[in-house]
Order: C-alpha cells, then structure tokens, then sequence
C-alpha cells in the first residue's frame, strides 16, 4: 500500500487546509516549509529531535495493558501513555521539534497560544531548554481558570500576554499570536500547539507528533504479533489524534476513531464538536471544519476540557471524515467524567480530561465492534495526557472538594 | 463612479485618492451609513465598508472594537449590503473589505452578484491571497467586481508580480509589518514596496494602508501613492465621541483634513 501523499505541496487535503493567510505571513510559511523540508532529510537534525525525545522527553511512551479498565468495559485496551511524557502530555513532541527548527531557521523568539496552558507551559519549557524568548498568549478568561499554569510559564522564563479582545479565550489568543507574528516575523518563529493552521504547520505538527503512532503501531506488532482492530483518540484541534491515526491510516483493517467535545451535547449548541457539530469553512487560515453561524461569524465552543473547548479542527481530520477513513463522534462531558472516574478507579491512572473523552468514545463502540468481530476487540486508546492540571475541574465536578477544603488545618477553627 | 474612474480623475487632477474606512453596523446600520455618507461628503473618493468579522486577524485593537461593538449589535452579512447600496445610493464610490469565510459561507457566487447589485465596485480580501481564490476570481469576473489582493514589504517580488497581476481596480500595498491602526509616523517601508509595485505594474493604481491617520501622513504617502487608504482614526472619531453629533463632527473634519493631505502637489 502506498504512502498517503497528502498534503500536496500546496498544502491541501482535498478541498480542506491550504492558506488563508495575509500576504504578509507567506513568506513565513514559505520559509518554514523550506526550513522543514531540509530538516526532514538532514540527519543532524533528526539525531537532534529524536534524541531530545528520548533522553529529554522521554519517548518512546508505554504501551500499557490495562486489565483492570478492559474488564470494565469488555475490550483489550492498550493505553497509549502519553500522559507519562516529560511535561505530561504529547504536546512536548510537537514543541521539541519547532523550538529546533526555530534554532535552525536562526529565529530567537518563539510566540504560542494556549487555551488551558499545556501548550503555552509546553512552549515554555521548550523555548528554556533552547534558550529561545517565548511569549504566550492566553485568553483573559484562561489566565483566571488556570492561575497556576501561568505561574508555571512565568518560572520557565516566557512572558504570559492576557488576551481580552473577543471572548477572550483560545481562538482569540490564536488571534492575538497571529497578530504580533504578522509584526515579528524577521525574529520570531510562531510555535502553533495544533495540527491546524495555514500550510505548512497541519504537515509538521502531524510530523512531529507522528511518533505516537509509529510506535504504538510498532509496540503492539511486538505485543500481540497482530495491529488492534481500532484506534481512539480525542479530537479538538486534533494534533494527538492524527499523531497516533497517520502510522495507521494505510491499515485499512484498523479502524480510527476520533472523540470530539460533545459539551452539554451536540444538539445543545453547547459543544466543541467541530466536525459532528459544524460545517466547512475557513477559520485560522485553513479550510476545515468549524463552528460557525449562518454568516460565517465563528460560534464559541463549550467544553469542560479546555483542551478541546476550540470551534475548529485540523484539515486532517476534515479530510479524513470525509473519505470515511476515520469516524468522528462526539463525547458529552457527562460522558468524559464517567470514564474518567473509571480510569481513575480501576488503573490508579488520572488522565486529562481531553483523554478521557477517548477513553469514553472506546467504551461506547465495544458492543458494536464486539459483534462485527465477533470477539473481544483490541482498542489502543491515546492517553493524550495526565489529569494533575484537571484535578480542580473534576474535584469541582464531582463535588469533592469541599470534603479536601475542610480537613484544611485551621480552616474550620 | 469605477475605481478606474476614480483614480483616472484624481490623477488628473494631480492628486491621490482618498479610501475611508467603517465597518457596517457600527455602532448600528443607520449610524454606519450616517458615517459613511458624511465621510463621502467631506472629501473620501472612495468608502471601504468593512464586514464585520469575529475573528480579523488583520486588524488592530480600533477595528477589532468596532466590530464587536456591530456583532452585538446584531449585524448581518445581508445588513452589510444594504448599507453598501445605500452609501452607493448616496452617490459615493464602495468597495468592500471583507475575510473571506462569511463570503463562503454566503456562496461565492451569489456573494459577488448580490455584492454587484448592491452596487459596490470592488472587494479587499485581507485573508485571501491569489493562491486560494481561484472561486473568487471567476466570480469577481462574472459580476464585473475589482478585486483587491494585498501585498506586503515581505512579499517576494515574484509573489508581488503574480499578486498585482490578479488585481483589478487597485492594489493595497500594506505600508508596514503589522496590523491596521493609526501610527505616530508613517513606514519607511512603504516608498520602497511602492516602487517594486511600479516596476512590476506601472499602470495599476496603489493604495497604501496601515497606520495613516492625520492630513501630514496622508500627503506624506500621496507624494508616492496613487491611493491613501485611512481606517482606524476614522473610526477612532466615532469610538471616542461622547455622543452621535459629536462622532460625525469629529468624522467630517477628519475627512476634509486627509482630503486635504492628499490634495498637497505630488513630489514625484
């Protein structure tokens, strides 16, 4: 079977991805993509990366049998540790392997946007290990629900710009980056946390983060002597997802699902499910699926994660929906909190609640796929991240903070 | 009147081209086209209405604020033409300035008839370069609508001539790496990017934008422009106003005072 050759120099998957950019950012994103071609064959570079991911980030990440949730939910799952990466999620991949081509390009500052922090924390911590000046943007709103991964950023040394135009969440600290990049191109790579945006960042991104399902494609030839019949994984911009789906996409007997924001529920409004919720359009430079009202006006996603909780996805995604290869549901949070909890119970694992939408999503197709197989499926889930940054929204969620703020010495005097 | 039209009699008449800019809606569809008509009256040869747009990227805090303040206000893409064929109706030369997914979103081809016979004479795109407009293009055609394509300092002389060779009507030469609003000085990028306009294209009218917003700046570009294009200080005059008569005051003199900018006798 042949390689996938998508995208096309142009950068488009189909009708979807390409530029929707000022003028003023493509010679950018030309020299980007250029930079990124010469890294791709250049063998100092790859040593650099995979090194980095190894020795620093800690990759690659376990295969991990969970008997205990597989039990629970009647599969095999093998969960994909991510969560076990060095700051805690897959995303270090991804930053790892920009901040080097920043290096490479000569650029001495990198900007990001983050929605609930993981990115900018991400970026932070790649631009400190680097020696790279980084600012992030983050919502207004943001910065309030996630004090502590600004503090966080602040001691990695990056300047945290609260964004309060708009509604002053992730989309409009995309925005904002996109802004000062126009202004800042001579100096400053745009370290973007997603495989979404103009050409070329859906191809590196997906690149970068590609790993994950290299190896987990190779750990489970090596495991189980066979590939799993489906592989799961949380979709808002899409970057773990389509890092663990690309190994696979030739493997037409795998079957890929991607769990999207379901919120309060799709028919709700309230929801972050771009492409089972949404329709084609253009929004951040790509055209993708996106949330947006009969005008084209963007709608405001909702989500418990705020990982997930962006109105668009990346081109990938739309494509791969669209040619079929890949299934997109969405996953309410009502859903996400139930599995969440399982996982927790069961394997002593607290994922991030972005994860805990595939986790949910796997459980829900066990009893078709049990039956269309007829036996037990195998299920690689991606555990895109760890729950530490969650903690306070779930405890919140469960109600059992309370109980933590009264044992509090003190307190109750 | 055409743009051609517009920037044959202006050249004629040894000066450059005024373009004033408003969202429409802002702060509400008949105040917008209050504005529009005042700055039409006071001395801008062309009014640049601006779709109002949840997320322009191009755009700095002055045009972002008026936009939300339209959003809320209710505006509608349908909203937007008819404030084009009222300002039009009034007699003033419009194009529109627009990102291009609410133009997607409407249909391409239904977006440029109804944009013709509204009666706007071209469109801006600051989010849609030539690469991706191939619809576009076909359809600016169809309906006999100037299209506008920005280029920037940046742009590679290649992409500036593939850039000026899609342009009909004028092209909107990006005076500085930046986002629009009014600036203390003008670019000394812009006479630079004026001249690789020219070589490539000595017969296409250019506009320059970005940061323009007093009478000094504007004879300041007209000296090397054939086109002066004014947003955020324009918009400033109603943001700040402490009351509806006040903004329009502020509006008209503004107008006549970048009329007269542009008026100051070319140096080349």
């Amino acid at each position: 079977m042949s390689a996938p050759a998508l995208p096309d120099l142009a950068g488009h998957f189909g009708r979807y991805g390409g530029r929707f950019v000022p003028e003023a950012l493509v010679r950018a994103l030309d020299e980007l993509d250029a930079a990124y071609r010469a890294a791709k064959v250049d063998p100092v570079f790859q040593e650099r990366f995979t090194g980095l991911l190894r020795d620093y980030a800690g990759t690659p990440s376990l295969l991990y049998r969970a008997e205990r949730f597989s039990a629970a939910i009647g599969a095999e799952v093998l969960l994909k540790r991510e969560d076990l990466n060095h700051t805690g999620a897959h995303k270090v991949r991804n930053v790892l392997g920009q901040a080097l081509l920043a290096k490479q390009m000569g650029k001495p500052r990198v900007i990001a946007e983050t929605g609930a922090g993981q990115h900018g924390v991400a970026s932070a911590t790649a631009a400190a290990l680097l020696d790279l000046e980084c600012v992030v943007y983050m919502g207004e709103t943001d910065t309030e629900r996630q004090a502590l991964n600004v503090a966080r950023m602040r001691m990695l040394g990056a300047t945290v710009v609260p964004v309060t135009n708009g509604s002053r969440t992730l989309k409009d600290a995309l925005n904002e980056a996109l802004r000062d990049w126009v202004s800042s191109v001579d100096t400053t790579h745009y370290l973007l946390g997603t495989a979404a945006g103009p050409h070329p960042f859906p191809e590196i991104v997906r690149d970068f983060v590609g790993g994950i399902g290299i190896e987990a494609r190779a750990q489970c030839l090596d495991k189980l002597g066979r590939l799993p019949d489906a592989v799961a994984a949380c979709v808002g911009g899409g970057s773990n997802a389509i890092g663990i789906f690309h190994a696979f996409v030739p493997d037409e007997d795998v079957r890929l699902y991607g769990f999207e924001a379901g919120g309060d529920g799709v028919q709700t409004g309230r929801h972050a499910a771009s492409i089972t919720g949404g329709s084609a359009g253009v929004l951040h430079g790509a055209r993708t699926y996106v949330l947006q009202d009969e005008d084209g006006q963007t709608v405001e996603s909702h989500s418990i994660s705020a990982g997930l909780d962006y109105p668009g996805v990346g081109p990938e995604h739309a494509w791969l929906h669209d040619t079929g290869r890949a299934r997109y549901e969405p996953v309410t949070d009502a859903e996400a909190m139930a599995a969440f909890q399982l996982l927790c119970r069961t394997e002593g694992i607290i994922p991030a609640i972005e994860s805990a939408h595939a986790l949910a999503g796997a459980q829900r197709i066990v009893p078709a796929l049990t039956e269309e197989l007829g036996r037990t499926p195998t299920i690689v889930i991606n555990l895109s991240g760890r729950g530490d940054k969650d903690v306070h929204t779930a405890g919140a969620y469960f109600g059992i903070l309370d109980e933590v703020e009264t044992i509090v010495p003190g307190e109750n005097s | 009147m055409s743009i051609a039209d517009t920037f044959g009699k202006a050249e004629a008449e040894g000066r450059a081209v005024l373009v004033g800019c408003m969202p429409a809606g802002f702060p509400s569809v008949d105040e917008s086209i209050a504005s529009m008509v005042a700055m039409a009256e006071s001395g801008c040869d062309v009014i640049e209405v601006e779709l109002p747009y949840s997320d322009p990227v191009m755009d700095g805090p002055v045009i972002q604020k008026a936009s939300d303040i339209a959003l809320a206000g209710g505006v509608r893409t349908r909203d937007t033409l008819r404030i084009i064929e009222a300002v039009a109706n009034a007699g003033a030369t419009v194009v529109l300035m627009t990102y291009w997914n609410p133009v997607e979103r409407y249909g391409v081809d239904a977006f440029a008839r109804d944009l013709a016979a509204a009666g706007a004479t071209g469109m801006i795109t600051p989010d849609l370069i030539p690469d991706e407009a191939g619809e576009w293009i076909a359809a600016a055609d169809r309906y006999a609508i100037d299209r506008t394509f920005l280029v920037s300092p940046s742009s590679t002389d290649e992409r500036l001539a593939m850039t000026v060779a899609q342009c009909r009507g004028f092209v909107y030469a990006t005076a500085l790496m930046g986002v629009t609003g009014a600036r203390t000085a003008v670019s000394s990028q812009a006479p630079e990017l004026v001249a690789r306009i020219r070589a490539v294209d000595p017969e296409m009218p250019v506009g320059v934008g970005l940061g323009v917003g007093t009478g000094a700046q504007a004879a300041e570009v007209a000296a090397f422009a054939d086109g002066v294009i004014v947003g955020s200080a324009l918009i400033r005059c109603v943001l700040d106003a402490p009351d509806r008569g006040t903004g329009l005051d502020r509006l008209r003199a503004l107008s006549a005072e970048l009329a007269e900018g542009v008026r100051v006798s070319k140096t080349s």
